[in-house]
């Protein structure tokens, strides 16, 4: 069963809207407080990403259940102008923006599972994870 | 025959409200008839019917005061505009439909009305449709306004000491009056300690943490020393996740807790009197 909602990324209050979405969604599958703030923070930072570098984007939430276990996946894709190494994005402090370069690693971090796919021109889709436990 | 629709309607008026008031009932994913009470839902209804049939004579123009004074009600109950659509397109079914049940629309007449009614309901769509967006337009820009008030001001608590509350989102224009009003307070106000209070921040994100780092440092530049206080147990975990570095900054998970440490630090504590 995939039950699904997206938000399209296109100024920066669409962040907050995504935001909110994963909350609820989160709230929704059952996350306790700590992992609806990991669940939200990480979208925010997926989602001001697209704004940031790609311009324009989308985000989509959905809750997923899988051998018994329920989550919720979050999808964050772009068309944007890709990202041309990946192993490096994803180390602390590597930032393009004068960022703090913290985002990548950092959903990493607060998710379970966490996946790119990007290619230069093409655009960038990132897949990850969070389980209840 | 103008004359005929105008008396028909205002005839079966009542009859024509109830079935209205029905088929909104039965439209999905909007809360305003189920859940408003029964007196308000009947006289919205009517406020509803009256501005349908406002203009149906040929001599009465639609009224735009009326019109914007209903829309500015319905935005504020929060009438989806396909709502507003589905309501509009309703009404004139059920006239439609009640007319013939009562021959008012035979076959014989029946092109005639037909004109009759789109030339009734599109410029009434039209107008209702543009109030809306208008009336829309300034809610929202309203509560842009009101959300900007909203912004940081730092508060002088004690000699040396003063406080900044933060409440909601902060974007990028909130980031920057922040670090305005902040460096701009700590001069005027001469203060020491600053706490920065983000209890009411809902998501502490890399760019949220980036720009408090750098108020931080602002501060520290002017002579200041900065405190972070009011991290909620969830956001400290996040912070963490993310690897955000705040070994520089004190903090403190309370407003309380930070304001005697600020005390302590410019040498200063409460003590309790006895009464007398
Ligand atoms: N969707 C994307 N499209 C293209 N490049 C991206 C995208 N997302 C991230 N990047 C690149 O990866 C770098 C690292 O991203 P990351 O989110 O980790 O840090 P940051 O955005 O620079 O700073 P912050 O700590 O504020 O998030 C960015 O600076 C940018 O160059
Ligand atoms: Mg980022």
């Amino acid at each position: 069963m995939n039950l699904g909602s997206s938000v399209e990324i296109i100024t920066e209050w669409d962040i907050v809207a995504a935001r909110q979405l994963g909350r609820n969604e989160a709230k929704q599958v059952g996350f306790g407080t700590v992992d609806q703030a990991r669940i939200t923070t990480a979208i925010s930072e997926l989602a001001r990403n697209i704004y940031l570098y790609a311009g324009k984007g989308k985000i989509e939430i959905e809750r997923i259940s899988e051998a018994g276990l329920v989550g919720i996946k979050i999808i964050a894709s772009d068309e944007g102008p890709g990202i041309p190494d990946l192993r490096k994005v994803m180390e602390d402090g590597f930032t393009t923006s004068g960022g703090l370069g913290a985002g990548m690693p950092g959903v990493k971090r607060l998710m379970d599972e966490f996946k790119v796919i990007s290619e230069v021109g093409e655009g960038t889709t990132i897949i990850t994870t969070k389980w209840l436990h | 025959m103008n004359k005929l629709m105008v008396e028909s309607i205002n005839e079966y008026m009542d009859e024509i409200i109830e079935r209205w008031t029905t088929r909104m009932k039965e439209e999905k994913g909007e809360r305003f008839f189920h859940f408003m009470p029964d007196h308000l839902v009947d006289k919205t209804s009517r406020e509803f019917a009256e501005l349908m049939t406002s203009n149906i004579r040929e001599t009465s123009s639609i009224d735009s005061d009326k019109i914007n004074e209903f829309t500015e009600k319905i935005v504020r109950f929060g009438w989806a505009i396909k709502f507003v659509n589905k309501a509009i397109d309703n009404f004139s079914n059920v006239v439609f439909e009640l007319l013939e049940e009562k021959d008012v629309i035979t076959d014989e007449n029946l092109r005639r009305f037909i004109v009759l009614f789109s030339s009734w309901i599109n410029p009434l769509r039209e107008s209702i449709i543009d109030a809306y967006s208008t009336e829309w337009e300034r809610t929202v820009s309203l509560q842009k306004i009101a959300l900007q008030e909203l912004s940081a001001s730092l508060i002088p608590v004690f000699e040396k000491i003063s406080v900044m509350p933060l409440v909601g989102t902060i974007d990028t224009e909130r980031a920057k009056l922040i670090m305005e009003n902040l460096l701009e307070g700590v001069v005027s106000q001469r203060a020491e300690v600053v706490l920065l209070d983000i209890t009411g921040v809902p998501v502490v994100d890399t760019m949220v943490a980036h720009h408090i780092i750098q108020a931080a440092d602002a501060v520290r530049l002017v002579g200041a020393k900065c405190m972070l206080v009011g991290i909620r147990p969830e956001i400290a975990q996040t912070i963490v996740a993310l690897g955000i570095n705040l070994n520089e900054f004190t903090t403190k998970s309370t407003l309380q807790r930070g304001m005697q440490a600020a005390l302590g630090m410019t040498n200063r504590e409460i003590v309790e009197v006895n009464g007398q």
